[in-house]
């Protein structure tokens, strides 16, 4: 099932006077399944957030359509299973974070009670234990992300909309937040996230939409898009001087007392490998190197300009 | 559907009661209420009614003030700090966000009136005066006033910068307490059109001296229970019309 579906979003700014139309989205389709994590990446200004921010009815579309479980995302009832962390979000600063997640609670009329556990098990969830009375002034930047993880969950959502959750985490509180949005995924939510750490959401997402100048210019299953993709191999080897290993083949990186030769060409493996032996190197292992989702991301880029 | 506000008015009533300036100012209004108590010795004839006089127009200006004050800053502070993507985010609407942005800015009010009012009848009763109900009527037509105020100053700042709205609900409060002088003014309007365009603008200029009662109260003179009801019915249609305006042009807004 089809738990969010944009057709054909359209979205203009225009500058003060109206002189200006910056046409930011043009035309944009994207489909999220039930239960699966959708990673939404672009580069700075393609129109994620603004694209986001659509589904949240903070911005009016142009034109298109955005369906959350089948109903029109314009009124709050289609919104009410969503749990939303803004970009760079920012709260009340005269709040602590015990007061700022018991009126995310009160929002959603969650009873008083039922609110005390479910923030207890939260501030435990984002790793923010000790700091429940702490003034949100006084909050790093990392830890206000955490307290807007929080907040998105405070009413046990299906449908979780991340923008970039993970900027301003640590490493620790990166894994962390990986670990939870996994964790929300085995649960049964669907989680549609934007980010540029390509890493983390390599190792995360089900499927990829990519964004470039206000259109999706690709968008299917991770593993489809990397599958049977072996970008080059790698050759690693010792006991060889430089020398003659650049006799045999130029494309060699140094790392310690090794050696890792770059091939772009799987006719050359044989050849390149018979070559050091004869000249008395060791081999220690040829590796195929698979395309990720970063070779993708700036493939697709590349393509597109 | 399940509304709700409340947390909306208690987390509004939060901010404002969290603000320095709002103590400031009741500060110096229970400070010049003081004051008057001191005038009262100054001057010649009856020190109560100095004290009323002087008092309640102490209490009514920094009520004022707060009014405009806290009205005009609380939906520009969240849509600037973009606190309000959390909001509009949850089961709320934009409706139910100013009904309770509305809801909360009157509870603060009430609670900056009654401590000024409780200082002043302390007052009275030192100068050796008693409970007057004519005083908690005052007090009550003064609120009356201040939530007309409270609503005019969130629907300027509902589309405008703090400054403009500030600018904006002291002319309208100035223009409210001169619209008597409007049967004057029609007087010197020659063409139909102009006194029809006058008689418009007198009609949905918001006419606050009903609310002002002072006269009455320190002159101690008898007070219509009619025209009290008519205010009371006046002062609601009014809000009621202000916060709907407010709600149509706040549900038009993009935050970006
Ligand atoms: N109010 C506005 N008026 C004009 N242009 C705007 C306005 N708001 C955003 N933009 C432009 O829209 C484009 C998309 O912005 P958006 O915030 O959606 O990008 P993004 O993909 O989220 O980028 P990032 O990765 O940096 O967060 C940017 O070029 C930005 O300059
Ligand atoms: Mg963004």
């Amino acid at each position: 099932m089809r738990i969010l579906e944009i057709t054909n979003l359209k979205k203009t700014f225009h500058s003060n006077f109206l002189i200006k139309k910056y046409r930011i989205l043009k035309g944009i389709d994207i489909s999220v399944e039930a239960g699966e994590i959708y990673g939404f990446l672009g580069p700075n200004g393609a129109g994620k957030t603004t694209t986001i921010k659509c589904i949240m009815g903070l911005l009016f579309p142009d034109e298109g359509e955005i369906l959350i479980n089948g109903r029109p995302a314009d009124t709050i009832d289609a919104r009410r299973p969503i749990g939303f962390l803004p970009e760079n979000p920012y709260f009340y600063d005269y709040l602590n974070a015990n007061e700022l997640l018991n009126f995310s609670a009160s929002l959603y009329s969650i009873p008083a009670a039922a609110a005390r556990e479910r923030i207890d098990r939260l501030i435990q969830q984002v790793g923010l234990a000790g700091f429940e009375r702490l003034k949100l002034r006084k909050f790093s930047k990392g830890m206000t992300q955490r307290l807007g993880m929080a907040q998105a969950l405070i009413q046990d959502p299906d449908f979780l909309i991340l923008d970039e959750p993970f900027s301003g985490l640590d490493p620790i509180g990166r894994k962390e937040f990986r670990d939870l949005i996994l964790n929300l995924k085995e649960q049964g939510k669907t989680i549609f996230f934007s980010s540029h750490i390509l890493q983390d959401m390599e190792m995360m997402v089900d499927r990829v939409g990519i964004i470039i100048n206000g259109k999706i210019s690709r968008q299917g299953k991770l593993s489809e898009l990397i599958a049977g993709s072996t970008r080059c191999h790698e050759i690693v080897c010792s006991q060889i001087s430089e020398k003659q290993l650049a006799l045999i083949h130029p494309n060699f990186v140094r790392r310690d007392n090794q050696y890792i030769i770059t091939l772009d060409n799987e006719a050359e493996i044989n050849l390149v490998v018979e070559s050091i032996i004869h000249n008395n190197g060791l081999v220690i292992a040829v590796n195929p190197v698979k395309k990720t989702l970063e070779d993708i991301f700036l493939n697709e880029i590349g393509e597109v300009q | 559907m399940k509304i709700n506000i409340k947390g909306l008015i208690l987390n509004t009533f939060k901010e404002s009661a969290r603000n320095k300036m709002f103590y400031l100012l009741i500060f110096f209004g229970i400070l010049f209420a003081l004051s008057s108590k001191l005038i009262s010795f100054l001057t010649l004839g009856d020190a109560m009614k100095v004290l009323k006089d002087t008092g309640l127009a102490a209490i009514n200006f920094f009520c004022v003030l707060i009014a405009i004050f806290t009205g005009i800053n609380l939906v520009y502070k969240e849509v600037e700090k973009k606190t309000i993507f959390n909001i509009l985010s949850k089961p709320v609407t934009r409706g139910h966000f100013i009904i309770g942005k509305f809801f909360g800015l009157a509870l603060t009010m009430l609670l900056a009136l009654a401590a000024m009012a409780v200082i002043f009848f302390l007052l009275v009763f030192l100068v050796g005066g008693g409970f007057d109900l004519k005083i908690l009527l005052y007090f009550f037509m003064l609120y009356l006033e201040l939530l007309i105020i409270v609503a005019i100053s969130l629907l300027f700042s509902s589309f405008s910068t703090p400054i403009l709205s500030f600018i904006f609900t002291v002319s309208l409060y100035l223009i409210g307490h001169i619209m008597w002088t409007f049967n004057e003014f029609k007087m010197l309007l020659q063409s139909k059109l102009w006194i029809k365009f006058a008689q418009f603008l007198y009609y949905i200029m918001p006419n606050l001296d009903k609310f002002n009662i002072k006269n009455d109260v320190v002159l101690d003179l008898p007070l219509q229970a009619t025209t009290i009801l008519f205010s009371v019915l006046y002062a609601l249609v009014y809000i009621l019309a202000l916060l709907t305006v407010t709600v149509m042009i706040f549900r038009r807004r993009e935050f970006i």
